[in-house]
C-alpha cells in the first residue's frame, strides 16, 4: 500500500479574492478559515468541490471560496445540494448554512437530508440570531432573549439540532466552536471523509447582535467522552449536555444513498417499445 | 329498440361502476383491443374523490381516424351498477341513437337516463359473472361492448391474457368465458353500432398517455435527472420518468416537497445534467421562488405543470387552463422564462423535447403547461416523428488564459456555462444581482446589463415555426392554446362539412409572446373566436396585454370541470355566422 500523498493544495488555494460582507469579529471568518484548511488537508482540487448555501450572513460563504458555489434561495440549500450530488457523485459537496436558514425556513429539508443520507457535509454556523435582518430570534435562540420582534423573548424552547439530526438518521454528528480552528478543521476533515450525510454545528458568535456570545470562547469545552456509534447513547449525551460540548459526538454506519446515475449514454431509442402497438 | 345507425366514423362509450368494479380496466381492454384492430381512439377516466370505493367511469372514444378529444354525446353506456352514477350523468349525455346496458340488479336507473328516451336493456351481469368460476362483471361488460361495436374476441383475449398473466391461466379462462357470456347477450342487438373499418392496421401506431409522452419527450430532449413530489394529475409523469431514466443511466429522486424538488432540479442542472420536475398548480405555486432563482442564476430547468381545476386544491382530477397567469407572471421581479403548452397528447412528446432544447439553449427555466385532459388521456396515435434538435447547452471548456466570467455579456445573451469539475471555471451561481463574474452587486450598470442579457437571449431566439400550429384558411379564425386545440380541430372539421371555412391558430409558445408572428398568422382574419378553459379569461387578457387584436373578437370561456367540446365550439361559430 502506498503512503498517502501530501496534499498539493494550501488553504489559500480555496480562498477567493472577494471581501466578505461579515462584521469585524464575526465567527464566520474563522469558519471560512477552518473550511479552507480542511479542504487543503483533504486535497481535492478546488474545481471538484461545490459549496452550496441558502440566504443569510453565513450563506455568503461560497463566493469567498475558490470552489464552485451556489448561493440559492432561503432555506433550500440542502435540496439543491442533493440534486447536485445525485447528478454528480464525483464532486465533494459541502452545504453551508445558518440557524435561521437551516433550522427555520429549511427545517423540513434538514430532517429529510438526514434521512436520505446522501454523501455530503452540512455545516451550520449557529449564532442563535438572524443577523442579516438585524437581530431577530432564530429557532436556537434562548426563550428570554429580548428583541424588537419578540419583546421580552419568544418564550419558546430552543430547537436542538444535534438530537434532531440523530433522530432523523444523520450518519455523522459533531459540534465545534468557530474560534477553535484546529478542532473545527479536524472535525470538518472527518465529516467529509465519513460516508453519508455528515452534520457539523459550528457555534459561531454574532458579535453585533449577540455581543454576549463573545463569552462562548470561555464556555465551550471538548467533550470528555469517546465518539460513539450507538445513536441512543449519543442522543442521551447530547440531550443532557450543556450545549457547549464540542467534538465528534456520533459516527454511524448507515449505507449512503445510492445515486444510480451513470455516465454511459443509455439507448433512448429503445424506450418507445412500450408504446408501440404490436 | 334502437334503430340501426349504419357504420359510424366514431363511437363514444362509457363503462361505469363503483370503484373496484373494474370499469376502468374494462375500458382499457376495449381501447387496447381497438388499437390492435387498427382503430384510433382516446380514453379518459372520471373518478370520484374517494381513493377506493367511489364511482368510476371509463370514457372511450374509438374512431377510424385520429381523434384528440372526447365527443359530447355517448353512443353506448354500460353500467355495471348505478351507485352514485347520477354524479356522472351530466358528463355523459347520450346521443339520440344511444344504447344503454345495465345490470338487472344494479339499482335504480338515474332519472336523466331513464327519461332521455334512449334504449335501455337490462342484462344480469353480476349473476352471469357469479355462474363462472372466478368470473367478474366487468368482463361481461367488455363482452357487451365488443359485441356491439364489432371487436373480435381474439383481439380482446390477446389483451386480457397479457393483463391477467400474473393471475394465472384460470383467471384468463374466466375472463374468456365472461366475455363470451357478454357477447351472447347481444345476438338480438348486433350491428346497432358499428365502427367503420380502419385501414391503418399496418401502420406504426402508439398507445400512450399525455403524461407518459411528456416524460418520454423530456428524456429524448436529453433530460437525465428528475426530482419528484407526487401530485394529481401529474404523478404519472414522474412515475414514467422513474423507470425511463433508470433505463438510460439517469436518476430520479423523490423529494420531501415541491420546494425541494424544484431546487433539486436546479442543483442537478448546475452540475451539468438536463433536469426536470413535474407538478400541478399547488406545487407550481411552491416552486415559483426557485423559478426566479433559475432565471437569475441562468440555470436551465424544465417544470411540467399538469393543470387541474383551481384555485387552491380545486378539483384535482379535472382539467382547466387557469395556471396561465402564474406560469407567465408568477415570479417576483422581472424573470424572463419560457412557457410552452402542448396541443395534443401526441404533441406532449414534441413540446417536452422542444422545452428541454429551449431551456438548455437559453440557460433559462421553461414551464410546460399540460393539463389533466392531456396528461391522463390514453390515446392511440400515429407514431410521432423522432425530432432532433442539435444545439446543446453552451459550455465553458476551460483553459482560457483570461479570467472566466460566467455572466459575460454576449451578442445573443447566452454565455458559456462552466460545469463543476472544470478547472478555471469556478464561479458562484447567485440569485443576488451580480456582475459578469457572478459577484454580488447592487450597481446600477450590473443590474441593467444582466436584465438586458436575460431578456435578450429569450426575446431574440429563433423559435422557427413551432410557436403555433396554424392551419386552414378563412376569414373566421379560432384562436386557442394548449389542449383546447383538440376540440377546436374537431369543430373545424365538422364546420368544413357544413361549408364553413375556419382557420385555426393554436399557440404552443405562450411566453415569450412573438408579436410579429402572431399578427402575421391572424392577417386576413376578420372574426376571431378566442376559446379557453378559465373562469376569468386569462388567455384573452394576456393577448390584449401583448398587442392590439385585429378584427372582431369573440371570447368563449368557462372553468372546468366539464371540458369544452367540439359541438359547442361549432355552435359558437354557427351563431356568429348568423349575425
Amino acid at each position: 500500500m502506498n503512503a498517502p500523498q501530501p496534499s498539493p493544495f494550501k488553504s489559500s488555494s480555496y480562498k477567493s479574492d472577494i471581501k466578505p460582507v461579515w462584521c469585524p469579529g464575526c465567527g464566520d471568518f474563522h469558519v471560512l478559515m477552518s473550511v479552507t484548511k480542511a479542504l487543503a488537508e483533504l486535497g481535492r482540487a478546488p474545481e471538484d468541490v461545490a459549496v452550496i448555501s441558502g440566504i443569510g450572513c453565513s450563506s455568503r460563504i461560497p463566493a469567498y471560496t475558490n470552489c464552485y458555489g451556489f448561493h440559492g434561495v432561503h432555506g433550500r440549500s440542502l435540496a439543491l445540494a442533493a440534486g447536485l450530488k445525485v447528478a454528480r457523485p464525483d464532486l465533494n459537496v459541502m452545504v453551508m448554512s445558518g440557524d435561521g436558514d437551516g433550522f427555520s425556513i429549511g427545517g423540513n429539508h434538514f430532517l429529510h437530508a438526514c434521512r436520505r443520507n446522501i454523501d455530503m457535509t452540512y455545516i451550520v454556523m449557529d449564532n442563535r440570531v438572524y443577523g442579516m435582518t438585524k437581530g431577530q430570534p432564530s429557532p436556537t435562540t434562548e426563550p428570554d432573549w429580548d428583541s424588537a420582534l419578540s419583546p421580552g423573548g419568544t418564550g419558546l424552547s430552543p430547537f436542538h439540532p444535534l438530537v434532531i439530526a440523530l433522530a432523523s438518521g444523520a450518519n455523522f454528528v459533531a459540534r465545534t466552536f468557530s474560534g477553535s480552528i484546529k478542532e473545527s478543521t479536524n472535525v470538518i476533515v472527518e465529516a467529509v471523509r465519513h460516508p453519508g450525510f455528515s452534520f457539523v454545528e459550528i457555534l459561531s458568535p454574532c458579535v453585533t447582535f449577540r455581543p454576549d456570545e463573545r463569552e462562548w470562547k470561555n464556555t465551550v469545552h471538548t467533550a470528555a467522552v469517546e465518539t460513539t456509534s450507538d445513536p441512543a447513547r449519543a442522543a442521551r449525551r447530547i440531550m443532557t449536555d450543556d450545549g457547549f460540548n464540542t467534538g465528534i459526538l456520533y459516527r454511524g454506519d448507515r449505507k449512503p444513498y445510492d445515486t444510480h446515475v451513470s455516465d454511459t449514454p443509455g439507448d433512448v431509442s429503445i424506450l418507445d417499445q412500450e408504446f408501440k402497438i404490436g | 329498440m334502437s334503430q340501426k345507425t349504419g357504420a359510424l366514423e366514431s363511437i363514444s362509450l362509457a363503462i361505469v361502476g363503483s370503484g373496484g368494479a373494474g370499469a376502468i380496466t374494462a375500458g382499457a381492454i376495449i381501447l387496447e383491443a381497438a388499437a390492435k384492430s387498427g382503430w384510433y381512439g382516446i380514453m379518459t377516466r372520471s373518478v370520484g374523490p374517494q381513493i377506493r370505493g367511489g364511482e368510476a367511469a371509463a370514457l372511450v372514444r374509438l374512431a377510424s381516424r385520429p381523434v384528440n378529444c372526447m365527443s359530447e354525446h355517448f353512443d353506448l353506456l354500460v353500467a355495471i351498477d348505478w351507485n352514485n352514477a347520477e354524479r356522472f350523468a351530466a358528463e355523459m349525455p347520450l346521443a339520440n341513437h344511444g344504447v344503454v346496458f345495465c345490470d338487472s340488479a344494479g339499482g335504480d336507473i338515474p332519472d336523466a337516463i331513464a327519461h332521455s328516451g334512449v334504449s335501455v336493456s337490462k342484462v344480469a351481469m353480476k349473476d352471469l359473472a357469479t355462474e363462472i368460476t372466478g368470473g367478474r362483471e366487468n368482463m361481461i361488460a367488455v363482452g357487451i361492448v365488443a359485441g356491439i361495436i364489432g371487436l373480435s374476441i381474439d383481439e380482446i383475449m390477446d389483451i386480457v391474457a397479457t393483463k391477467l398473466s400474473e393471475k394465472g391461466s384460470e383467471a384468463i379462462e374466466a375472463g374468456r368465458q365472461c366475455i363470451q357470456a357478454g357477447i351472447a347477450q347481444l345476438e338480438q342487438y348486433t350491428d346497432i353500432l358499428k365502427l367503420k373499418p380502419s385501414k391503418q392496421k399496418d401502420s406504426e401506431r402508439w398507445l400512450i398517455t399525455g403524461n407518459e409522452a411528456v416524460g418520454f419527450g423530456a428524456v429524448r430532449g436529453g433530460v437525465r435527472f428528475a426530482a419528484a413530489y407526487p401530485i394529481t394529475p401529474a404523478t404519472e409523469v414522474l412515475e414514467w420518468l422513474a423507470s425511463g431514466l433508470a433505463r438510460v443511466g439517469g436518476a430520479l429522486v423523490q423529494a420531501e416537497d415541491e420546494l425541494s424538488s424544484v431546487n433539486m432540479a436546479i442543483g442537478a442542472s448546475y452540475g451539468g445534467r438536463a433536469s426536470i420536475t413535474a407538478t400541478s398548480g399547488p406545487g407550481l405555486s411552491l416552486m415559483i421562488e426557485a423559478l426566479g432563482l433559475a432565471a437569475s442564476a441562468e440555470v436551465p430547468i424544465v417544470v411540467v405543470d399538469v393543470m387541474r381545476g383551481g384555485p387552491s386544491t380545486g378539483i384535482p382530477t379535472k382539467s382547466e387552463q387557469s395556471d396561465l397567469n402564474i406560469a407567465v407572471y408568477g415570479c417576483h421581479g422581472d424573470a424572463p422564462h419560457l412557457v410552452i403548452a402542448p396541443l395534443s397528447v401526441s404533441d406532449c412528446l414534441f413540446s417536452a423535447q422542444w422545452a428541454v432544447y429551449l431551456a438548455e439553449a437559453m440557460q433559462a427555466p421553461a414551464i410546460i403547461l399540460s393539463d389533466q385532459s392531456l396528461g391522463q388521456a390514453r390515446v392511440i396515435i400515429d407514431q410521432p416523428a423522432d425530432v432532433t434538435f442539435l444545439a446543446r447547452r453552451k459550455i465553458y471548456e476551460g483553459a482560457d488564459d483570461e479570467a472566466y466570467n460566467r455572466y459575460a455579456l454576449t451578442a445573443d445573451g447566452v454565455s458559456p456555462m462552466a460545469i463543476p469539475g472544470t478547472p478555471g471555471g469556478q464561479y458562484t451561481a447567485d440569485g443576488l444581482t451580480h456582475s459578469v463574474r457572478g459577484t454580488p452587486s447592487s450597481k446600477n450598470s450590473d443590474h441593467q446589463d444582466q436584465h438586458d442579457k436575460r431578456n435578450n437571449k429569450i426575446a431574440n431566439f429563433d423559435y422557427g415555426d413551432h410557436w403555433a400550429d396554424v392551419e386552414g384558411e378563412g376569414e373566421i379564425t379560432i384562436l386557442v392554446w394548449g389542449s383546447i386545440a383538440g376540440p377546436a380541430r374537431e369543430a373545424i372539421r365538422t364546420l368544413a362539412g357544413e361549408g364553413i371555412k375556419v382557420k385555426l391558430v393554436a399557440m404552443r409558445l405562450i411566453a415569450p409572446f412573438l408579436k410579429e408572428k402572431f399578427l402575421s398568422a391572424l392577417n386576413g382574419s376578420t372574426r376571431i373566436l378566442i376559446i379557453e378553459q378559465t373562469h376569468s379569461g386569462q388567455f384573452h387578457k394576456y393577448l390584449r396585454a401583448q398587442c392590439d387584436l385585429p378584427g372582431n373578437i369573440r371570447h368563449f370561456h368557462r372553468p372546468g370541470p366539464h371540458s369544452i367540446g367540439p359541438e359547442e365550439i361549432c355552435d359558437q361559430i354557427r351563431d356568429w355566422k348568423k349575425s
